[in-house]
């Protein structure tokens, strides 16, 4: 019988320690797909409570916390509402009430009934100003709640036809009341749980996250018994974990890696459009420069399809408002077409030109979203063409937001807007609210349209409304859509990948090829 | 010894006058600098009202002075906060995340001193031959490029084209964690999990690569300088005299002498490889402090963004203070004047 001597331990030891350092890691790694499935995810996950502090609002992170938990109010990916944990739900005849019929026979995580006290704690508690819950003003406006069997029914402030919409959106997830109240906030953070097709196995912040598939999932079995996110933050790690084979899938990389890589043997992609839109803020403060000739010749002066085609390479969609084709208040009529001529001569009727030109500024973010800064120096190129004279500032993502919620914006601020619910209060309606902290443009006329459609009960009249803002803050110029993005996603060639117009790459909608 | 104990106790006095100079400045830039860590979580449809409660949520709506004096009262207690973005206690964050810095800025540390030393005494042994021409043009380039471009090199080179390397991360993922303390590879080395260990390494020789070869290269040209110095005095001369070879000469008798500044300086670069962790961890996805304050800064995460502060001014002064200890130690000179 060989006993080995202390020696032979360490020769056996630094044998394997070689061996797991050179060993042949990247020919394994590109083997078929078995029963785990690896992300190369573009963000880090900083929280699972998936209704408080920063992350509760990053559309990215909604992937992963769909893994885990269930909304009230579930989506498919093409936007529909279907049943989440709530199998109905309806508002009563006058409106001022709320009723919700709450799934059966679903358990937690850890294997305890979800019931119905679970659904009143958690609105409850997002309504609660105390535990940081960014979306306060929806959950408070529901109160009284009632429980009779599975049915829940709440007092209603006022009636809000976006509410249940709200419930498949952010910060619109149950949350395990037994569980949280036994563990408080922070042992929920090292352990949680919640009703999801995936359990919580393994997290490493800033590393990985791994799941496992939940057995008992009411929706069905994944289709992978284990997902791996790999939080990789940076895009040529992405494309070099998705081209060593490292990872099966990966996202956001930029346009002219995936068009590179979807031809590699082994790998193919899609880009879809998604609810992320590309959009100049106009500051109602400069309105006494900015009038309405001016907004208008900056609008028309931009040539959007060429910025697409040219700096995006194709991938994405100009828009003239502020709403995208898949949502709901799309409107295919309302044009705001490139058209230099008119825009010359609108800023020379305000009393500029190429040569006498109106000095601005317009702010961008850089390598935030893709191309931004680029897009930008060409807006500014065409507008000096003719006779705006923008200069361009660099801002950072939390600047930004400091200056828009204090309405401190330059003239022109470029940045983005996610609407996944595709409803136009949360397009068009928060970003032209004068109330709303997180308009530029603040208007009365604008106001007084919008107004009354925030609780407008007749679903057809409302979207009608709408569209009559989208219009007419067009034909004013008050605002400038420019393009919605497309979501480049890279995997192999053996899976099967369902795009969700969301943005949120769920692992449930990737399976293997049959 | 008394001498040590000295300069402890004075350097340790000093270090907690800069330290809270450190968390003066800190606390203040932040304050000052743009960004509002409210204003980038708050809903769209949120009133002037929604937007105090997430404020007095978070402890930003008392004045400045009694926001410092809070947070200052708490840090002396041990209580660093709860970062607003991780939703965890940041003590205890830190002390998950900087074992992993640590172990990565140690090996690279190691890794600079090995190969520097290396090349430098290559160089000096070669003096005046081809040989030098390239070691000199060798350094030149990993003096050069900056360590994030050596990690996309690396990430190309070594997970791409020749996949023999992990790309991201601080193990594979689908190794459970054994692990009672934070120092993954040391642990795995002293419990005999060699595979473990093993896979840990291999994540780690890419980063560490990257941090290591511009500090090697600052070594190399230290040391080399310092080396043909040495070989310039008497005692080198007498030793060539005496027959001894040239490496006997290098080796053996300049290098003991030439050491001593180069070793200052690696501790005095140790604090600065520390700080280039921040790219490169990005770069790996590796799970240190680097990462962690990349996500702290873009989220204004304010107390997460202040104990990291803290935490890189106290290794800074602790490696300093370790450095000079180091030289009075080993220096006859310096211990007795």
């Amino acid at each position: 019988m060989f006993t080995p001597t202390r020696r032979d331990t360490l020769a056996l030891g630094a044998g394997a320690l070689i061996a797991s350092l050179i060993g042949p890691r990247g020919a394994a790694q590109a083997a078929a797909i078995g029963d785990t499935l690896t992300i190369a995810f573009n963000v880090n996950l900083p929280a699972f409570d998936p209704t408080v502090g920063p992350s509760a609002v990053n559309p990215t992170i909604q992937a992963i916390y769909r893994s885990v938990f269930d909304q009230f109010v579930g989506q498919k990916p093409n936007l529909a509402f279907e049943p989440g944990l709530l199998t109905a739900w309806g508002w009563s005849d006058d409106k001022k009430k709320v009723w919700m019929d709450v799934r059966e026979g679903v358990t937690w995580h850890d294997g305890s009934p979800f019931t119905p006290e679970d659904v009143v704690w958690s609105l409850e508690r997002a309504a609660d100003p105390k535990t940081g819950n960014p979306i306060t003003f929806v959950w408070s406006e529901l109160s009284n709640f009632k429980i009779d069997g599975k049915r829940v029914t709440a007092d209603a402030k006022q009636y809000d036809p976006v509410l249940f919409k709200w419930m498949a959106f952010l910060t619109g997830y149950v949350m395990p009341k037994a569980y949280y109240t036994k563990v408080g906030a922070e042992g929920f953070e090292k352990k949680p749980i919640g009703t999801g097709p995936y359990m919580v196995d393994e997290y490493q912040g800033n590393a990985f996250l791994r799941l496992k598939a939940n057995p008992k999932y009411w929706g069905g079995k994944p289709a992978f018994g284990t997902v791996v996110f790999k939080f990789v933050t940076d895009a040529t790690s992405r494309v070099a974990e998705i081209e060593s084979g490292s990872s099966d899938l990966t996202l956001e990389i930029p346009y002219e890696e995936f068009d590179r890589l979807k031809k590699k043997k082994g790998l193919t992609g899609v880009a879809t459009p998604i609810t992320d839109i590309g959009m100049i803020f106009i500051n109602s403060n400069d309105a006494n420069t900015l009038t309405k000739d001016v907004r208008l010749a900056a609008s028309l002066a931009i040539d959007k399809t060429a910025i697409v085609k040219r700096l995006l390479r194709g991938y994405g969609v100009p828009i003239a408002t502020l709403e995208a084709p898949e949502y709901d208040a799309f409107d295919p009529s309302i044009k705001v077409d490139y058209d230099p001529k008119k825009a010359a001569a609108l800023i020379k009727a305000a009393g500029y030109s190429p040569e006498k030109p109106l000095k601005t500024k317009i702010q961008t973010t850089r390598g935030f979203k893709p191309k931004d800064y680029e897009m930008i120096q060409a807006i500014v190129g065409m507008w000096r063409k003719i006779g705006l004279d923008a200069e361009i500032e660099v801002y950072e993502v939390a600047k930004h937001f400091q200056l828009r919620t204090s309405h401190k914006l330059a003239p022109f601020a470029f940045y983005n807007w996610g609407n996944a619910i595709g409803d136009p209060t949360t397009s068009t309606g928060f970003a032209m609210f004068g109330p709303s902290p997180h308009s530029s443009w603040k208007s009365k006329d604008v106001d007084a349209m919008i107004g009354p459609l925030w609780t407008e009960t007749d679903e057809k009249k409302r979207i009608a409304g709408w569209k009559a803002v989208s219009k007419y803050v067009a034909e004013q110029g008050d605002v400038i859509g420019l393009l919605q993005y497309a979501q480049p996603v890279v995997y192999k060639s053996e899976l099967k990948v369902i795009p969700n117009i969301s943005g949120a790459l769920q692992p449930t909608l990737v399976s293997k090829k049959a | 010894m008394r001498l040590i104990a000295a300069i402890l106790a004075k350097r340790l006095a000093m270090a907690i006058v800069t330290l809270f100079g450190v968390a003066v400045v800190v606390f203040l830039l932040l304050r000052v600098a743009p960004g509002d860590p409210v204003a980038m979580m708050i809903g769209a449809g949120a009133s002037a009202a929604d937007i105090a409660d997430l404020r007095a949520r978070y402890g930003l709506d008392q004045p400045l002075l009694v926001q410092f004096g809070i947070w200052l009262a708490g840090v002396v207690r041990g209580d660093f906060g709860v970062s607003i973005s991780l939703h965890r206690d940041v003590l205890e964050l830190l002390s998950e995340r900087l074992p992993a810095t640590l172990e990565l800025a140690t090996a690279a540390c190691l890794v600079a001193v090995g190969l520097g030393g290396s090349i430098a005494v290559a160089g000096t042994l070669a003096r005046g031959g081809k040989t030098e021409a390239l070691v000199d043009g060798v350094n030149g380039l990993m003096l050069a490029v900056p360590d994030f471009v050596w990690a996309l090199a690396f990430v190309l080179l070594l997970g791409v084209l020749w996949p023999v390397l992990p790309l991201s991360g601080r193990m594979d993922p689908s190794v459970g964690v054994p692990f009672v303390s934070r120092f993954y590879l040391i642990e795995g080395l002293l419990r005999g999990r060699f595979a473990i260990a093993g896979d840990i390494a291999a994540h780690m020789v890419m980063p560490v690569l990257a941090l290591a070869l511009p500090l090697a290269a600052v070594i190399v040209r230290i040391l080399k300088e310092a080396l043909s110095e040495a070989m310039m005095q008497d005692y080198v001369l007498i030793a060539r005299v005496k027959g001894f070879s040239e490496r006997r000469l290098v080796i053996g008798e300049a290098l003991r002498n030439a050491v001593g500044p180069t070793l200052a300086l690696t501790g005095v670069q140790f604090t600065f490889l520390i700080g280039g962790t921040v790219i490169v961890e990005r770069i790996f996805a590796y799970p240190g402090i680097g990462s962690m304050a990349i996500d702290a800064v873009i989220n204004r995460d304010l107390p997460l963004i202040q104990g990291l502060v803290l935490v890189f001014g106290a290794l800074f002064i602790l490696v300093n203070l370790a450095v000079d200890l180091g030289a009075v130690a080993l220096n006859p000179r310096l211990r007795y004047g």
